[in-house]
């Protein structure tokens, strides 16, 4: 907003500095939100598709690259139904709360330097505090559709989002304590310098875990497979949104989708050294004097998003109770005593900044996923071989 | 204590080993035909739509009788004996006018069961499968066609003149029998229009 602020000139009045500085971000980043689901359904699709060696959508546009944006005209011309016995003002302030939600959040994530809307010095507590918005609009929108299955997925949902609320904020209040801010800027700049003084890579047996935990937890936020029991289209209908159609859906879709990448994008800002290049020095940092910031924010976000994508078709669904035993019997007591240990490393002075190993295992991790992913991808390509030679035979 | 710890790497572990498996499926060849512009090369002897060569049918009505639906309808009139012997490709003589024949493809259960019991083997069934229309009567095809070529000379030769070389007779019959089921229909595998709409 400060960034905005200044390129107004001082003979404005005041109020509409503020006014303008303020709409530009709200509006960069409503279009971001608006437009990041068009791109993160046809990924999404066409990842599905790849995962189950279909082609995915192929048929709008080339590649299929602009069925997404038909559907999104579908959606918004179609009717919006209201079922017999809804409680229309809930019916209608739920997707709106759910959205906000999921856009709020966006507020505070450091897209680069200065280019972030607003540097709360609480910025964390103010994204768990804003993201359990969209839980109260679940809960609205499965009481006010007068659908039993409705409000089956937003209790579900409910009962979800609290109890992975619990391991996500523990891991939060590990970082917190090395960082020693709550600002996510602070939390990035702490990071500065390259791959090794990521958070990621901090601690290093302790840190990965965190970073797994805290996804897994953001995974379950965000509703998605194995945690989306919510809307499990084989238990309940379609859950909490069973009963809506039209653009109401579109925006039940779009929090979803801008969710996945807020929680992306503070795992990346928390782990992943937010908008710092991986290599050390400020190398591809800027090319020239334009900030390679945001560029690079997006794509770890971006990253994030996919495994969220490839987990999703990876794993089935979890049943309710398996689902709290996660939560409950097994994050929430690792990142209980990861905090434990996180503190009382902090108090020794040989370990307040890591272990002595931690400049090593950075470079090492990373090699080690690098090769694993050849690997893969050569194993893939062997097997894809094998394939033409099993069908050639 | 410990079996936790193991359950819970376990877990881990599991979730990694199925994304592997994903990720190998990321870049396996594709099984998807898209269908309009690939077509699937059906086999030369699958049931697809039944097709009559009109030229050869001597009107016996053997393929209507076999058929357990009743989807053939044949109506022949008797042929005049003082015109010009026709045969069919086989070398039977054909008999009978045939002035309609007509296969309603929407009732046709593709069992291939007409195509056995004919003597001159011009009903069969192809592998052209696209024939959905928007209308249902477009599925009534009229195999009758006023301006048929008939061959007016047996192909086959006629046992009497040729009798002084006794073991020739049985050995003509085989020789110039066309396979049934063809992968391409005899007038290019273009659907046979209805001619009688």
């Amino acid at each position: 907003m400060d960034l905005f602020f200044r390129l107004f000139p001082e003979a404005w009045p005041d109020w509409l500095r503020v006014a303008l500085s303020a709409a530009i971000p709200a509006v960069l980043l409503l279009t971001f939100m608006a437009v990041g689901p068009i791109v993160y359904v046809y990924a999404e699709r066409k990842i599905a598709g790849f995962m189950q060696d279909r082609l995915g959508p192929t048929r709008v546009g080339p590649y299929g690259l602009l069925q997404t944006v038909a559907d999104a005209i579908k959606l918004m011309f179609k009717e919006a139904i209201y079922p017999t016995g809804v409680d229309k003002k809930l019916f209608l302030i739920a997707p709106c709360l759910v959205v906000l939600g999921a856009f709020l959040a966006m507020v505070v994530i450091p897209f680069g330097g200065k280019a972030q809307v607003a540097d709360l010095n609480v910025g964390l507590f103010y994204v768990i505090a804003v993201s359990s918005l969209s839980t109260v609009g679940l809960i609205m929108a499965g009481w006010a559709s007068n659908n039993k299955y409705a409000l089956f997925g937003a209790m579900r949902s409910a009962a979800q989002i609290v109890s992975y609320e619990i391991p996500a904020v523990m891991i939060l209040l590990g970082i917190v304590m090395i960082v020693g801010s709550l600002s996510l800027q602070d939390i990035v700049l702490y990071q500065e310098g390259g791959l090794t003084h990521w958070l990621l890579f901090r601690y290093f047996p302790i840190m990965p875990i965190a970073f797994v935990i805290f996804f897994t937890a953001g995974l379950a936020e965000c509703n998605r497979t194995p945690f989306d029991i919510p809307e499990a289209e084989s238990e309940l209908v379609a859950g909490f949104h069973t009963e809506y159609s039209g653009f109401f859906f579109a925006m039940f879709f779009m929090a979803e989708y801008t969710e996945m990448f807020v929680i992306s994008s503070v795992a990346s800002v928390l782990f992943l050294g937010g908008y710092w290049s991986p290599l050390p020095n400020h190398i591809l940092q800027h090319i020239g004097p334009i900030g390679l910031g945001p560029l690079w924010l997006i794509a770890k976000a971006w990253f994030l998003v996919f495994v969220m994508m490839w987990l999703r078709w990876t794993l089935p669904r979890l049943r309710v109770d398996q689902l709290m035993y996660v939560a409950w019997k097994v994050l929430l007591p690792i990142s209980m005593v990861l905090v434990v240990l996180v503190g009382g490393l902090l108090m020794i002075p040989a370990t307040r900044n890591g272990f002595p190993w931690d400049r090593w295992v950075g470079w090492i991790f990373t090699l080690v996923i690098f090769g694993a992913l050849i690997a893969w991808m050569a194993g893939a390509r062997l097997s894809k071989k094998r394939r033409v030679q099993d069908l050639a035979a | 204590m410990i079996q936790w710890f193991k359950d819970v790497w376990e877990g881990f572990w599991t979730v990694l080993v199925g994304m592997k498996i994903t990720w190998r499926h990321l870049f396996t060849q594709k099984v998807t035909l898209q269908y309009p512009e690939e077509k699937w090369q059906l086999p030369p002897k699958s049931r697809m739509r039944l097709f009559m060569k009109y030229e050869d049918c001597i009107g016996c009505g053997q393929c209507a009788r076999a058929c357990p639906v009743q989807c053939i309808y044949i109506k022949a009139d008797k042929r005049d004996p003082k015109a010009t012997p026709i045969f069919a490709a086989n070398g039977q003589p054909i008999k009978l006018d045939v002035t309609v024949f007509d296969i309603d493809m929407s009732l046709c259960c593709y069992c291939n069961l007409c195509t056995y019991p004919c003597p001159t083997d011009c009903i069969y069934m192809t592998p052209e499968y696209e024939f959905a229309t928007t209308d249902l009567t477009n599925h009534l095809y009229h195999f009758a066609k006023t301006g048929a070529k008939f061959l007016t000379v047996n192909p086959k030769a006629p046992a009497k003149p040729a009798a002084p070389p006794a073991g020739a007779a049985p050995a003509a019959p085989a020789t110039p029998k066309p396979a049934p089921p063809t992968p391409a229909p005899p007038n290019g595998g273009t659907p046979p229009a209805p001619a009688g709409a």
